[in-house]
């Protein structure tokens, strides 16, 4: 016990949590957006894994970081039109579509890894490029807040900065409030001009968008290379922490920064005799949890809010 | 004569499953009037107000706006030229504030946020110009039904309405919002707006409408001056039906009560009576008709019938051969000898993407002669399907065929087929007979009959006056959640006097509706 609390009390591990809450909190974000517009996109997965690998070429191929850190974004946001105009156009089955790219991406990143660099497994021979870490002025030399918030990864900030422009843009501005309209009553929105389907698509870029946000952190800054299958339900989990976030901004943030404690621990453990397998299922068993106490809360609630009229 | 500031010349809406919803109707409209449109359900008064609106576009006909010919193709063409609808089923985002919901698809800006003091601003004015008062901050999950219609009434005048088309807008309120509503309309038709009332309720009519048009299966009977139409004559036009039919119907044995009903009544959440002290028994070898336009209570008590009631507290019993079901499942009501044939086939009534005879079963694979250990017995099953959709005239490729694909009437015949060859000891039956053509129509209705002979006990819900009036053995009628008339030889019933008790001009004494109801 005393061996695990040394693990967990340390700057060391507070760093190693907020390192991989990163695009967990992005995807979730993405998913945020996208189900308060009622559409569910089950894809984040695999556009992660798409951004994940585009990042590598295009910073590979251009040798900037930054023009692959908006290739993978340019890459997640398309990947999330082509599921947009197969569900709003040809009304495809959303989690059909969601479903078709995760496997797609699955098999067409290895297939394209291979292509370029000869390579199934990861992409050691493609010269990909990293993008920086900060170091705060002042925040740094601050003893233990320092070494946790000091140092980060330049989209580790951003994906907190990312918390407050979404929460900013469902809760401020004309597009959020069309989103939510759309989501809660697309005839009420469709009754005063505005047109679902436009919005539905906007909503799906967007999640695209911060997918692709997630992706590229993956393997230009988590990891400095694309490996097969990199992402590793890191999209599923974001979507469990989007849903367990009850659809708020500042609960999603939460739940995710949850998630990613669990991670973090998951990693942390390993240097402990529990088996590695064992460990490795921490954040899963926390989603599961994290999903059957939102389920059941969710139930209570449904289930007062229709006795209460009655008693009265 | 002043020119029309809105005129229909010749609608005729035909929908693509060829449902004639409006024939060759003329409708217009003077600026600064309150213009009601009466008719039964199904009269066309929806379809008509949906093609205003911009939400349907007619097959043939004509719009005119201030003598210029406009085509409405969608509800955002409508608003642009000054119209606006209030929806029976209100169009609001719950979660929103009221300001929020005023200014959706035109909210003003600050930089790229919203300006919700500007929002709320505009909120208060409009509700100021109009003498509509509401607090724009208010959630609108948190406001009464009243509230959240005004809530619609100022979202269609911020959007710059003159024409203001409300929808049945008393069906959802208590008799004081009511009268709350009607001096707003009145407020409003003094600032020179105009309003179309559409209402099969004569007194509300006759109580703010200068001009009455009345509308009856898809063509409009005329239009007239309120004041010069007196309530009688409205429900004679209103009320009426195009062909007569006759049954040849034998006595049957009274096989005592199966059904009885005790003051049953039931509430909705916000306290508003939807049935008071209904009692009725329904006899073997019996049809009772139960007449009403419809939303006076019909639904409610079906639901009360056969397990439906949600979300409302409900008094009294209803009993199945003496054993209380109020508050039982439709499944166990079924197990009690009860057969249903829902209102809405589509969605109720059958399954239809499944087969023919998977539908036929739907009611009865779980008994023994179904099964076969623990698979269903395939040839008994196909076999009874076959039996069934020859006796009922089903026209179809087979038993096999997937019932979606039949037309309205044999899919209807199907469900009928299912529910009368159980030998059920009660039928509820709700609208039997809609939307099917004709000749099913009539099968069905020697099917009821023919179901009544062999002792069973019917009890039907229908609006079609014909099978109401023919086939009947006691015809009770509903008007705002109670049994207001009653009547033992329903053929002989005028559709006149039908059609004062169905839109409440009269009704009968305690003791006379007793009196029938205990004869039952």
């Amino acid at each position: 016990m005393n061996s695990l609390l040394n693990v967990i009390l340390t700057t060391d591990f507070a760093f190693s949590v907020l390192r991989v809450t990163t695009p967990i909190l992005f995807a979730a974000l993405g998913a945020l957006i996208s189900n308060r517009a009622g559409i569910i996109n089950i894809g984040m997965e695999g556009i992660m894994l798409v951004s994940a690998l585009a990042g590598v070429i295009v910073s590979s191929y251009s040798g900037s970081a930054w023009v692959g850190l908006l290739g993978a974004v340019l890459a997640g946001t398309l990947i999330a039109g082509i599921l947009a105009f197969f569900t709003l156009q040809f009304k495809t089955h959303i989690i059909l579509g969601g479903v078709a790219i995760n496997m797609f991406a699955s098999g067409g990143t290895v297939f394209l890894l291979y292509l370029l660099s000869g390579d199934k497994g990861s992409s050691t021979s493609l010269p990909s490029k990293v993008l920086p870490s900060i170091d705060i002025p002042v925040l740094k030399n601050i003893p233990v807040l320092g070494p946790i918030l000091s140092g980060h990864h330049i989209l580790t900030y951003l994906s907190i900065v990312a918390v407050f422009v979404v929460y900013y843009l469902l809760n401020r501005t004309p597009l959020g409030l069309r989103i939510r309209s759309v989501g809660e009553n697309p005839h009420a929105a469709q009754s005063v001009g505005v047109s679902v389907v436009k919005i539905q698509y906007m909503a799906l870029l967007l999640s695209g968008f911060f997918a692709g946000l997630g992706g590229a952190y993956m393997s230009m800054g988590y990891l400095s290379l694309f490996t097969r299958d990199m992402v590793a339900g890191r999209g599923w989990i974001a979507i469990a922490a989007e849903s367990m976030g009850r659809s708020t901004t500042v609960g999603t943030a939460l739940t995710s920064l949850l998630f990613g404690a669990a991670d973090a621990l998951s990693n942390a453990l390993q240097v402990l005799k529990i088996p590695a397998e064992l460990i490795a299922t921490l954040p899963y068993v926390a989603t599961v949890i994290g999903l059957v106490i939102y389920a059941v809360s969710e139930t209570r609630k449904k289930n007062r809010k229709v006795k209460s009229p009655v008693v009265k | 004569m002043q020119t029309a500031l809105l005129e229909m010349r010749g609608i005729t809406k035909v929908y693509p499953n060829g449902v004639v919803a409006n024939k060759d109707v003329h409708f217009s409209l003077r600026a600064g009037e309150i213009h009601a449109i009466a008719g039964e359900n199904g009269a066309g008064k929806s379809t008509l107000m949906k093609i205003i609106f911009g939400m349907e576009e007619p097959s043939e006909g004509e719009i005119f706006i201030k003598g210029e010919k406009v085509r409405l193709q969608s509800p955002q063409d409508a608003i642009d030229r000054g119209i606006g609808m209030v929806h029976q089923h209100f169009m609001l985002v719950p979660s929103f504030t009221v300001a929020e919901n005023m200014v959706l698809g035109m909210e003003p800006r600050r930089g790229v946020g919203i300006n919700y003091a500007e929002a709320v601003r505009m909120t208060e004015e409009t509700a100021r110009k109009y003498n509509l008062a509401v607090n724009p901050k208010a959630k609108v999950e948190d406001l009464t039904v009243g509230m959240k219609q005004k809530v619609e009434i100022l979202k269609a005048l911020l959007r710059g309405a003159k024409i203001l088309i409300l929808d049945e807008p008393t069906a959802v309120l208590t008799p004081q919002e009511t009268e709350e509503l009607f001096r707003e309309l009145t407020q409003l038709k003094e600032q020179g707006h105009t309003i179309v009332f559409i209402s099969h309720k004569l007194k509300e009519v006759k109580a703010i409408c200068d001009r009455i048009t009345i509308m009856r299966s898809g063509r409009s009977e005329g239009v007239f001056q309120t004041a010069d139409v007196t309530e009688q004559e409205i429900s004679r036009l209103m009320v009426g039906r195009d062909v007569v039919l006759k049954y040849d119907k034998e006595t049957a044995p009274d096989g005592g009560p199966v059904l009885t009903v005790e003051q049953l009544n039931v509430n909705d959440q916000q306290g508003k009576a939807l049935l008071t002290d209904i009692s009725f028994a329904v006899h073997g070898g019996q049809i009772v008709g139960i007449a009403g336009v419809e939303g006076n209570g019909q639904t409610q008590l079906i639901e009360a019938l056969t397990g439906g009631l949600t979300g409302v507290s409900s008094s009294g019993a209803v009993k199945v051969k003496g054993k209380d079901i109020l508050n039982s499942s439709l499944l166990d009501i079924r197990q009690q000898g009860v057969a249903y044939i829902p209102e809405d086939r589509m969605r109720q009534g059958a399954a239809g993407e499944a087969s023919i005879s998977d539908n036929l079963i739907s009611t009865r694979y779980r008994s023994k002669e179904m099964n076969r250990g623990l698979f269903l017995n395939g040839s008994k099953i196909a076999a009874l399907a076959a039996s069934l959709v020859e006796e009922f005239k089903v026209r179809c490729s087979g038993p096999a065929q997937q019932i979606g694909m039949l037309s309205g009437g044999n899919m209807q015949k199907v469900v009928v087929a299912r529910e009368c060859s159980t030998g059920p000891d009660l039928l509820i039956a709700e609208q039997p007979t809609r939307g099917v053509d004709i000749g099913a129509a009539q099968f069905i209705h020697k099917k009821l009959l023919e179901l009544r002979q062999a002792g069973s006990a019917v009890l039907l819900v229908s609006a079609d006056l014909n099978e109401i009036l023919e086939i009947s053995d006691v015809l009770l009628v509903m008007y705002e959640g109670q049994i207001v008339a009653s009547f033992e030889k329903p053929s002989a019933v005028s559709e006149e006097e039908l059609g004062l008790y169905m839109l409440g001009i009269k009704r009968q004494n305690e003791r006379q509706t007793g009196e029938a109801t205990e004869h039952v």
